[in-house]
């Protein structure tokens, strides 16, 4: 029989017993929403944390070292040739990174203790560089107020503790200004610079030297942070005052690492004491790293740890897909006993059919087919069902979160590869329940299931 | 079709033997038969002869336990299950006794059915089952089911379901034994028609001697499985 003939003889049939077929599609689709709810909460925690951990900082990023800043402080071996030369973290290493493939960006970590001045008193503090990508990317997301409004506007967003510090009222802080005071890093000239090292480094003439001169900064506040964003590795964590990258970097303010800097060659060219270097996705972090470490630099990034989050939600989807599973192994028992039904009650029609010269291949087949209807539909309800109870879930979740005082958060995430493989895959349960009926139908005797009454 | 002798069915010692615990019940027994092309045979005996088995052997629907059965010159027995199925499809048209139109089809649904099954284009479905329809006067109740047609009639609608994959061989058990006399006799009219314009091979079942011997050409005549007389006009 050709494809058509069966679908329309399978679809006429299982109209025939519209309550029976339906209740047994709508337990396929209850099996099934109970597989996708499961699975789409795995795959909702997982792009969640994914999401939260990279917001952090922690994985999609490396930090990249001058190799010497990387080693322990110890007396270096008399014997130890470095099989590469040390290269200096200087703006055409930055731009060399930024050329690899699947790099972002690359911004230089900047992060100075400073004296914040409120209101006439003086508040100790860690100031930190946000770069101008942070915007979009989630570090930011539940501020109060708003992010910089450029990437070199004199503005402040303070970390809610910090804010605490300077006022009980710390909505009110918002539009208000402070100063900050912090040392800056003024290059000595080159005659005083020489004289400066004649005591240790003589010999070496790319050796510069600085001097520390106080100043101040007005900033106008913007944004107050409930959590610390990108508080993580490699990332700007730690500063509770924050301020656009550029003007930090404008400020030229000396740095803990600045004192090491003074004593190492470095042309008078200025140097980063670390990068950090934001990749496309985690899964590009191995990759970048063993480029960096290729050409000179320390690097080292969390990659492992991603590798464990991802084993822990691949067994953590695994457990969920096989207990949502079950409530589809239920289902598969009710497609079989209506298909058994349907042979008992269908018993003389099969006989006809043979006898008008359906082959047991047809009978078979519009067996099957019946089966792969019911899977199909019973699919394609479930994901509806499936996608109501996760917005339920991530609904009842947020009103919970609400009352903790947390942000809310989306557990719950249907891919297009759940929709697909869902539907594909009650489908597929479908007709493994139905070859045991298809079978038993095809294999009637059509002269007794003639005689049958 | 036929074979070259013209011979369109051949029963050559037929057996069909049922194992009922020790017990052997011997429904066909060794049964020798040629049906000519063309011809309209009755198979006659009362219940239990062992004609609808005899019937539904040649029609290829059962399979005898001994002796073979010859349709157009090929060996029933050496056909596989699939070949079997396209036999019945595109060789054998039947007709029961009690119709065996599927109620929740329309006229013109069941009568498609074997052209369904037999995998005719769609395009040259419709005029088939007009022609087929027209052969037994009901075409214009393509849209009515079983249950809204009298006996006559839904055994008029098994005739043109029969007839509509064009077969050489037509099958008919007891035909008229639902119908009132009358009825019957217009479907004895019918079939006998079908036979002299089609030159179709008509086999029919019956127990009633009169009909058989009104309509049909030759007699053969079973009791307890075995062939009692054959081609005997009383």
């Amino acid at each position: 029989m050709k494809a058509g003939d069966l679908g329309e003889l399978a679809l006429r049939n299982l109209r025939e017993a519209v309550l029976r077929n339906s209740l047994t599609t709508l337990g396929v689709a209850v099996g099934v929403a109970s597989l996708v709810a499961m699975l789409s909460l795995g795959v909702g925690l997982q792009e969640l944390a994914t999401k939260r951990l990279s917001n952090s900082g922690l994985f999609d990023t490396v930090v990249v070292m001058p190799r010497r800043n990387m080693q322990p402080m110890r007396r270096p071996a008399a014997n130890l040739v470095p099989s590469k030369p040390d290269r200096v973290l200087d703006d055409d290493a930055r731009n060399e990174l930024a050329r690899l493939p699947n790099v972002l960006e690359v911004y230089p970590q900047i992060r100075f203790p400073t004296e914040v001045r409120y209101n006439g008193s003086p508040y100790s503090t860690i100031v930190a560089g946000v770069p101008d990508s942070s915007r979009g990317n989630g570090s930011f997301d539940g501020i109060q107020g708003s992010f910089f409004s450029g990437p070199n506007a004199d503005e402040a967003i303070l970390q809610i503790e910090f804010a605490k510090d300077l006022s009980e009222q710390t909505a009110s802080l918002i539009g208000k200004d402070l100063v900050v005071r912090y040392a800056e890093r003024e290059a000595l000239p080159p005659e005083s610079a020489a004289a400066g090292a004649k005591g240790s480094n003589a010999a070496d003439p790319g050796a510069g030297g600085f001097s520390i001169v106080p100043r101040e900064k007005k900033l106008h506040i913007v944004g107050i942070v409930e959590t610390e964003p990108a508080a993580g590795f490699g990332g700007f964590g730690s500063g509770r005052l924050l301020i656009p990258l550029e003007v930090a970097s404008a400020l030229r303010a000396a740095q803990v690492n600045d004192l090491r800097d003074a004593v190492r060659a470095t042309n008078g060219k200025p140097v980063y004491a670390s990068l950090t270097v934001r990749v496309k996705s985690p899964a590009l972090v191995e990759g970048i790293e063993t480029a960096v470490k290729n050409m000179g630099f320390g690097a080292f990034s969390l990659l492992d740890a991603t590798r464990n989050l991802r084993l822990f939600f691949t067994i953590f989807d695994l457990l969920l897909a096989i207990f949502g599973s079950l409530a589809l192994a239920v289902a598969t028992l009710g497609i079989i006993n209506t298909l058994v039904m349907a042979i008992l009650e269908r018993r003389r029609e099969i006989g006809i059919l043979k006898a008008l010269g359906a082959a047991d291949r047809d009978v078979k087949q519009l067996f099957f087919v019946e089966a792969g209807v019911m899977g199909l539909f019973g699919g394609a309800l479930g994901v509806v069902f499936g996608w109501f109870i996760g917005r339920a879930l991530t609904w009842g979740t947020n009103v919970y979160l609400h009352r903790q005082n947390l942000p809310s958060a989306h557990v719950f995430s249907v891919p297009w590869w759940l929709v697909l493989g869902a539907i594909a895959f009650a489908v597929i349960v479908s007709l493994i329940a139905g070859l045991y009926p298809a079978s038993r139908a095809a294999k009637l005797n059509p002269v007794e299931a003639l005689r049958y009454e | 079709m036929t074979t070259g002798n013209g011979i369109a069915v051949h029963a050559d010692r037929v057996s069909r033997h049922y194992e009922m615990g020790a017990a052997v019940i011997r429904a066909v027994d060794d049964v020798t038969l040629e049906i000519r092309a063309g011809e309209f045979v009755a198979l006659l005996g009362s219940s239990g002869s062992g004609k609808s088995t005899l019937l539904n052997l040649m029609a290829g629907l059962d399979q005898p336990t001994g002796g073979a059965i010859f349709a157009n010159g090929r060996n029933l027995s050496e056909l596989s299950s699939l070949e079997l199925a396209r036999y019945r499809s595109r060789t054998v048209g039947m007709v029961f006794q009690s119709f065996n139109l599927l109620p929740r089809m329309t006229l013109e649904e069941n009568v498609e059915l074997p052209l369904r099954l037999a995998e005719v284009d769609r395009a040259e479905r419709g005029a088939r089952v007009q022609e087929a329809l027209e052969r037994v006067s009901l075409e214009k109740r393509l849209t009515h089911r079983p249950s809204e047609m009298s006996g006559g009639e839904q055994q008029r609608a098994a005739l043109a379901r029969a007839l509509v994959n064009r077969p050489s061989l037509l099958f008919a058990d007891e035909p008229t034994g639902n119908l009132d006399s009358a009825t019957g006799e217009s479907i004895m009219l019918l079939l006998k028609e079908i036979q002299q314009k089609l030159g179709m091979t008509i086999v029919m079942v019956t127990h009633e001697r009169p009909l058989a011997e009104r309509f049909a050409d030759r007699i053969a005549a079973l009791a307890d499985g075995k062939l009692l007389t054959d081609g005997v006009k009383s």
